[in-house]
């Protein structure tokens, strides 16, 4: 029962943490609850399909077809990750500025929702899909301790959800102010690791071949699958033993999220704009 | 403030033509030799990997082949290196591994991992 509780604690914890840090990014944005809701609801229903199909998937494009369906929905998330952080330069500092003022302030901001209720459809079909695998194979197997596998699992989403929830609470402590800063930082060190771990799976398919060597290996000091592994890989993308391309991929898409900050930012201040002061 | 932002252009075009002009970079010079690959077959048996202490050549790309025997479905899995694929119960699947340095390297099914537990040989 505990094996069963930290397996699923440790999918659930990715998931839950990526929700956590898009819905202190998207506060103040009217109707985030309704997007995040579907998009929650929209990936678990997508990781029960992804568990159904898992055999089918994986012989898809010779073999290859659970590498690049990995590969494609991390890197959609990627893309819609940057759509957001380029919302958010360009209507962030009104957004800080309105909720100093009101408490709660409302903002429009339905595209940047719909790119953010993507971001953690994924994150969920991702990580539930192997959550639901490995419910099922206990549920299949039968056995005696069917029953308590099955509850620790339960008891591992739990237990997910709450540390995420956690994270989420830590977050909004964080004075209106600062917050966008802070999460629009947290979104692209999560971006940079969802586009090294793409990296990983094109390199398991035989789809990118070069610099696949691992670099280096810190498992001795904190393995990838260990509960603080995972919450680091999640946060900011660490992985113990990476290979040269995942670090560039790392590296390159830092460089993007920074380059379209600046870009937004640049374009703000040729057209005219109130000016503020503060 | 107009100077800092010209910078700011400046350096972000900087940035992105370099991380682009780094990935093409990395891209074309990967070898295509898909023909010199080494080939591993494992089998997965009431959890455990079959043969029990598989071994492969260093510095080369191997092409791994696992047939899950068991009915319940299976994710082999690795901490020590890049390796995480389902086996869906009573399938084969084919993936790509290093490559890799000379050593000992932990292999496991993520659902079962003590009983699967097992080392790759890498020589």
């Amino acid at each position: 029962m505990l094996a069963a509780l930290l397996i699923v604690f440790r999918e659930v914890i990715e998931a839950g943490l990526i929700v956590g840090i898009v819905l202190a990014a998207a506060r103040g944005v009217a109707g985030r609850g309704r997007w995040v809701t579907i998009g929650i609801v929209a990936g678990v229903l997508g990781a029960a399909l992804v568990a159904a199909f898992a055999d089918g998937i994986a012989n898809l494009f010779e073999g290859s077809g659970q590498e690049l369906f990995n590969a494609a929905i991390l890197l959609v998330a990627v893309v819609m990750l940057a759509w957001h952080t380029g919302w958010m330069a360009s209507h962030g500092r009104e957004m800080a500025q309105e909720m100093r003022k009101v408490g709660a302030a409302v903002a429009r901001g339905d595209k940047s929702l719909v790119a953010l209720a993507v971001v953690v459809g994924v994150a969920v079909l991702r990580e539930g899909s192997e959550v639901v695998l490995f419910l099922y194979g206990i549920v299949a197997s039968g056995g005696v301790s069917a029953t308590g596998l099955v509850v620790g699992g339960l008891l591992g989403v739990a237990a997910g959800s709450a540390v995420s929830a956690l994270m989420y609470f830590g977050l909004l402590t964080i004075h209106p102010r600062y917050l966008f800063g802070v999460t629009s930082k947290l979104i692209m060190l999560l971006a940079a690791g969802l586009a090294s771990q793409a990296v990983a799976f094109l390199q398991q398919s035989g789809t990118i071949e070069a610099l696949a060597t691992p670099l280096w290996n810190t498992g001795w000091l904190l393995k990838d699958s260990s509960i603080a592994g995972r919450l680091l890989k999640t946060l900011v993308g660490y992985t113990d033993s990476p290979t040269g391309m995942q670090l560039i991929a790392y590296l390159a898409t830092i460089a993007c999220f920074l380059a379209l900050v600046r870009w937004v930012h640049h374009r703000r201040t040729v057209t005219p704009a109130p000016v503020s002061l503060t | 403030m107009n100077a800092r932002n010209r910078y700011g252009f400046g350096f972000a075009r900087l940035a992105l033509v370099g991380a682009v002009a780094v990935v093409l970079a990395a891209v074309a010079g990967g070898p295509v030799r898909a023909d010199d690959d080494a080939t591993l077959t494992l089998k997965l048996k009431d959890h455990h990997f079959d043969p029990a202490m598989p071994s492969i050549p260093a510095e080369k790309r191997v092409k791994v082949t696992v047939t899950n025997l068991d009915s319940t479905p299976a994710e082999v899995e690795s901490d020590d290196f890049k390796m995480e694929k389902v086996v869906a119960g009573g399938a084969t699947v084919i993936l790509t591994i290093g490559p890799l340095k000379a050593g000992e390297y932990e292999i496991h099914d993520e659902y079962n991992e003590d009983v699967s537990k097992t080392k790759l040989t890498v020589k």
